[in-house]
Formats: structure tokens, C-alpha cells, sequence
């Protein structure tokens, strides 16, 4: 029988009937949010459940929506079932002011890397993580580059004497 | 007797490099492999703990070539980030840019043609030879023998003619556009084509007799750097090195996109997911490849008449009209400025979209708000997931075979650091 999105999200209400919200299928992927005390139980939930299985984390990354006060940061994990082939997304959102979101590398090796990204660019605190520091940039560095606040330069500025780089 | 001790004493007074403290007691020795070591084959560093050759302890650090790729497509019009792909996995740089079409065709609802679709399949398999050509070859050179690293170049340089003939460049291909290709095949690449398919098979018998029972390289290469199974889907593995430890997990067949559901191909899977192992499944896949270069050639040639003319979607939004019509045609010229210019919107949404690449499992998570660039993009880099596990797949190996190992993984720094 295969795994039907309706199927996964009946079985998640009846588990967490208040927590798991807002459910959504776009292009056809389960979408569902969870409060971020929620985060490993759900995660704990869709990784032992005999049916459910999503043992594989394809991918687990940060986004960052300053106009969303007081869930600014969220994090966003995308689940595989490979037996079913079936693909689920996942979110928790936090606070920035304590962006504090459990683990999930006790679950996943793979969440190592990618949570150290996360923080590496969003500042995502990841409580119990084994070793939690910036991974791409340097370590030196006071802030989150990835956060909207940061804008790219201006490309039509023309302040800059820059001649190597075709700029006047 | 009395001039060895007064000797003794002379050079304790003048020795004054201050060691650091417990180094006199330390058994272990640590060494620097890498950013620039040439074994690493590209700029990342591991500090190993050794007991003697034995490995007691890696430490990987990346990030040397990081360029802000994520942040940098936020504010960028979708066609503008194809170039940013390329610099990912730049060995097959081919199937990122036609795993980010495919994104953004996903979120745009594009539809397609049947013979684009197959021209881009006769590109990704070439990609993903030449990408499992440079790694094998590679791995051959970490274990001594140089060989068959230079003989293959030969094709490799046979491949990127043809992307040449195709979109102009060579490694940096930038090939392909939203919907499809630039400009159609010309005879010139169909005969390269050709000709690869004629010669190569040839070539990779040869390569694979040089090493495939050679006593030396499997000596050298077997039980070294293994992964179970398990261990290897806990820790995100995917393309040739999950299948090297006996999961048939592939994007092509579980996901099919790119009408990879006409082609008739096999997944070759390996056992102990031992060097060996990932060798043994990487030259398999090449088999399989040209296999798969050659039935979509076929299926190219049988288009007749106007329809083998079709290079690209009808998508006027998104796709560049031809020259000699923006300077003719209203609508043309205002579709070409509105493309150039970024202005055009991308609807509301978010859409992860998935291609086998030449390493793994290549993943795009777009998101739009509807604005005219991304609002987040994010690169699921199968290379960074995987290289993780490189302290647990080395650990007690001796140091020579660590060198292996990392080459086996094919790790691609530009994918690594994004």
C-alpha cells in the first residue's frame, strides 16, 4: 500500500492532534509546521512509526522572515521515506531574539553539518549539538550573513573606484 | 667523557623553542592534510591524529572556497543563477545547471518537449562519464598508478568538445536555459557524439583491465574506508557511494525526471561500501551511462521534419526569443527586455526538486514570494554530506589508505563550500 499524504497526516494528528499544524501540498510535497519544543518528538515520531519510516533526512536548512514577529527564524527539514519513496517537509520556527531549537544529530548523522550551516549562517542555536560552531565562514566573524537584514551591495552604486572590476 | 656531558650542557642553554606543554609526553602526531596538499585534490584541510601511520583521530575543516552562493542567488533574476551552479560540482557542472532548470521549470509549470528532454539526458550521461572518469582515474593515481588517469583524459577532452559544440564552454558550461537549450545540436556535436560512442567503449575496457583484478590496486583498495548500509543512509550518503554499500537508491529511477522512465538501464550496487566497492560502482555506471547516451541518441534521430527542429519549450516568459525577432516583433523585444532585466515575476511558492548528480543525490529548495529572484534558495550539496562521515570511515586505517578514501568519495571542493 502506498504511503498517501492524507495517510501521513491523519496518522500525525492522531499522535500530536494540537501541535502538528498547517498542513499544505505544494507541488505535491506535505508540508506541515510543529512548535519547536515539538521538533524531536515529531522527528522521534516519523522516524520510528512502522508505517511512517522517514529514516533518510535529504536536507535541513535555515530561512529567515524579519516581518514574522516573533517566529522570525525557521527551520526547515525535508524527510525521506525510501521504501515508499515518499518525500515530506517539515518546519519549526523560533524566535530571533533566543533562536533556540533542539538537535536532531542524535537522530541523524547527517544533521551534524547541516545544523552547523544553519547556525554558520542564521544563527540557529541547536541545543545538545556535539560541536556547535561555524562551519563555511570564519570564526571570527559577529554575525549571521544569511539574515535579510544583511543586504548585497547595491549593484548600481557609483561611489566605488573600482576599475579592475569595470565599475568607474 | 666529561667533553659529551659540558656538550650536553652548551646545548641545553641555547635550545629556546618553547614546546607546548605535554608535547614531550604526546604519543600521537598530528599532521596537516591539506588546504593545498596535493593528495586532497582540492582546498580542504583534515588535521589527523596519528599513533605511527594509524589514524587515531580526523578533523575536517572546510570553507576555503566558500563564495556566499545561497545569499548571492537571492538577489538574482532565475536565469542569472545558472552560472552560480556551474561553480558547484564543476567536474559535471552540466547536470547542475540542468538540475536548477529543472527546479525553477517545476516551480514555473513548464511543460517540456520529448526531444529536449532527451537532448539533455545525452548531456547529463556524458556529464556524469566524465565526472566518474576524473574520480576512478583519480583513486588510480592515489594508489600509484598514473596511467590510466592520462589515458583517459583523452575522452574527457572528446566530452567537453562536445559541450563546446554545444553552448561555446568547456567547463563552466553555463549550458542550457529555462526550457530548454540556447540553440540546437549542430551536426558537429552529433558527430562527436558519435565518435564517443564509437571509441569509448573501447577506451573504458582498456581502463577497467588496468585496474579492475590488478593484484595491487585491490590490495589496495578493498576493506579500506567501508561503510554499512546503515551507517551510510544515517549519515545523508547518496549517488555511487550509498549504492557502493548496497542501496539502490537512485534518483533517476525513484524520481524520474527528464523522461529518464524511456530508458532501459541498469542500477549497479555494491556489497561492503569499501573503496573497491565505490570504484567498482562508479565504472559500472559508466557502462550504463553510455548505454543511456546511446538510446537517447537514437530517440534524438528519430525525430523528423519540424519536430527535430525543437530545442526549447514554449515558455516566452522565460526563454530568450531569437535575435532577428526581438528586432523585428513588439512582443519578442518586450519579453527580451523583461528577461535581461530580471523583471520578470516568479509566482508564489516553494518547490524542492531533486537530480541525480554525478556524486549524488544534487537537491534544490527554491523558495519565491512571488518577487522576481528567490526569496531562499538552498543547495542540498551531496559532497557536503557526505564528507562528514570521513572521521568515521577512516578511523584506526593507516594514512595511506585515508588518501585513498577521500578521492573514492569524490569530494568536489566547489560543491563543499558552495
Amino acid at each position: 500500500m502506498a504511503l498517501s499524504n492524507e495517510h501521513i497526516q491523519q496518522k500525525l494528528l492522531e499522535k500530536f492532534p494540537n501541535e502538528v499544524t498547517g498542513f499544505e501540498e505544494p507541488y505535491g510535497m506535505l508540508t506541515f509546521w510543529a512548535p519547536k519544543e515539538f521538533n524531536l518528538k515529531v522527528l522521534n515520531f516519523l522516524y520510528d512509526d512502522e508505517e511512517l519510516k522517514f529514516r533518510f533526512l535529504t536536507d535541513l536548512c535555515g530561512a529567515h522572515y524579519p516581518d514574522n514577529k516573533g517566529e522570525e527564524l525557521v527551520v526547515i527539514y525535508h524527510l525521506h521515506n525510501m521504501i515508499e519513496n515518499v518525500r515530506i517537509r517539515f518546519k519549526v520556527c523560533t524566535g530571533i531574539e533566543q533562536p533556540d531549537i533542539y538537535t536532531a544529530t542524535g537522530l541523524f548523522s547527517a544533521a551534524n553539518w547541516m545544523e552547523r550551516e544553519t547556525y554558520d549562517f542564521y544563527g540557529i542555536n541547536f541545543i545538545g549539538h556535539p560541536k556547535l560552531k561555524r562551519i563555511l565562514n570564519v570564526e571570527e566573524m559577529d554575525y549571521f550573513p544569511m539574515r535579510k537584514e544583511y543586504p548585497l551591495e547595491d549593484q548600481s552604486r557609483i561611489d566605488k573606484d573600482d576599475e579592475m572590476f569595470g565599475r568607474i | 667523557m666529561i667533553q659529551s656531558s659540558l656538550l650536553s650542557i652548551r646545548f641545553m642553554d641555547t635550545h629556546h623553542i618553547k614546546l607546548p606543554e605535554g608535547s614531550i609526553e604526546k604519543t600521537t602526531t598530528t599532521l596537516n592534510l591539506g588546504p593545498t596538499h596535493p593528495a586532497t585534490h582540492g582546498v580542504m584541510q583534515n588535521i589527523l591524529e596519528l599513533d605511527g601511520e594509524r589514524i587515531v583521530s580526523a578533523e575536517q575543516t572546510i570553507g576555503y572556497i566558500h563564495r556566499a552562493f545561497e545569499k548571492i542567488a537571492e538577489r538574482r533574476p532565475l536565469y542569472q543563477i545558472t552560472t552560480l551552479t556551474d561553480r558547484l560540482n564543476y567536474c559535471s557542472s552540466p547536470i547542475n545547471n540542468m538540475g536548477w532548470h529543472l527546479a525553477c521549470e517545476k516551480l514555473l509549470g513548464v511543460k517540456i518537449p520529448k526531444r529536449v528532454d532527451y537532448l539533455r539526458v545525452i548531456i547529463m550521461e556524458l556529464a556524469r562519464i566524465s565526472d566518474h572518469l576524473i574520480c576512478n582515474s583519480i583513486v588510480g593515481v592515489d594508489a600509484g598508478a598514473y596511467t590510466g588517469f592520462l589515458y583517459v583524459m583523452q575522452y574527457r577532452e572528446l566530452i567537453y568538445e562536445i559541450y563546446e559544440e554545444i553552448c561555446g564552454a568547456r567547463l563552466t558550461t553555463n549550458m542550457g536555459r529555462i526550457g530548454g537549450f540556447e540553440r540546437n545540436f549542430n551536426n558537429i556535436a552529433f558527430e562527436k557524439i558519435e565518435k564517443f560512442l564509437r571509441e569509448y567503449p573501447k577506451v573504458l575496457k582498456e581502463f577497467e583491465t588496468l585496474f579492475q583484478r590488478n593484484r595491487i590496486f585491490m590490495d589496495r583498495t578493498k576493506n579500506t574506508g567501508a561503510i554499512s548500509a546503515e551507517r551510510a543512509l544515517n549519515y545523508g550518503f547518496t549517488g555511487p557511494n550509498l549504492r557502493a554499500s548496497g542501496v539502490d537508491y537512485d534518483v533517476r529511477v525513484h524520481t524520474p525526471y527528464s523522461s529518464y522512465e524511456d530508458f532501459d538501464f541498469n542500477i549497479p550496487v555494491g556489497t561492503t561500501g569499501d573503496n573497491y566497492d565505490r570504484w567498482m560502482v562508479r565504472e559500472q555506471e559508466m557502462w550504463q551511462s553510455l548505454s543511456i547516451v546511446e538510446q537517447a541518441y537514437q530517440k534524438v534521430q528519430e525525430f523528423k521534419g519540424t519536430e527535430a527542429d525543437v530545442f526549447h519549450a514554449d515558455a516566452p516568459e522565460y526563454y530568450l526569443p531569437p535575435k532577428n525577432d526581438v528586432y523585428t516583433k513588439m512582443e519578442a523585444l518586450i519579453y527580451h527586455f523583461k528577461i535581461v532585466m530580471g523583471e520578470t515575476e516568479i509566482p508564489k511558492g516553494e518547490v524542492y526538486s531533486a537530480v541525480e548528480g554525478a556524486n549524488g543525490e544534487l537537491g534544490f529548495y527554491l523558495v519565491s514570494d512571488g518577487g522576481r529572484t528567490p526569496y531562499r534558495l538552498h543547495f542540498r550539496r551531496p559532497c557536503f554530506i557526505y564528507y562528514q562521515a570521513y572521521e568515521e570511515l577512516t578511523k584506526g586505517s593507516m594514512l595511506s589508505d585515508a588518501i585513498i578514501t577521500m578521492s573514492s568519495l569524490n569530494l568536489i571542493a566547489g560543491e563543499l563550500d558552495a
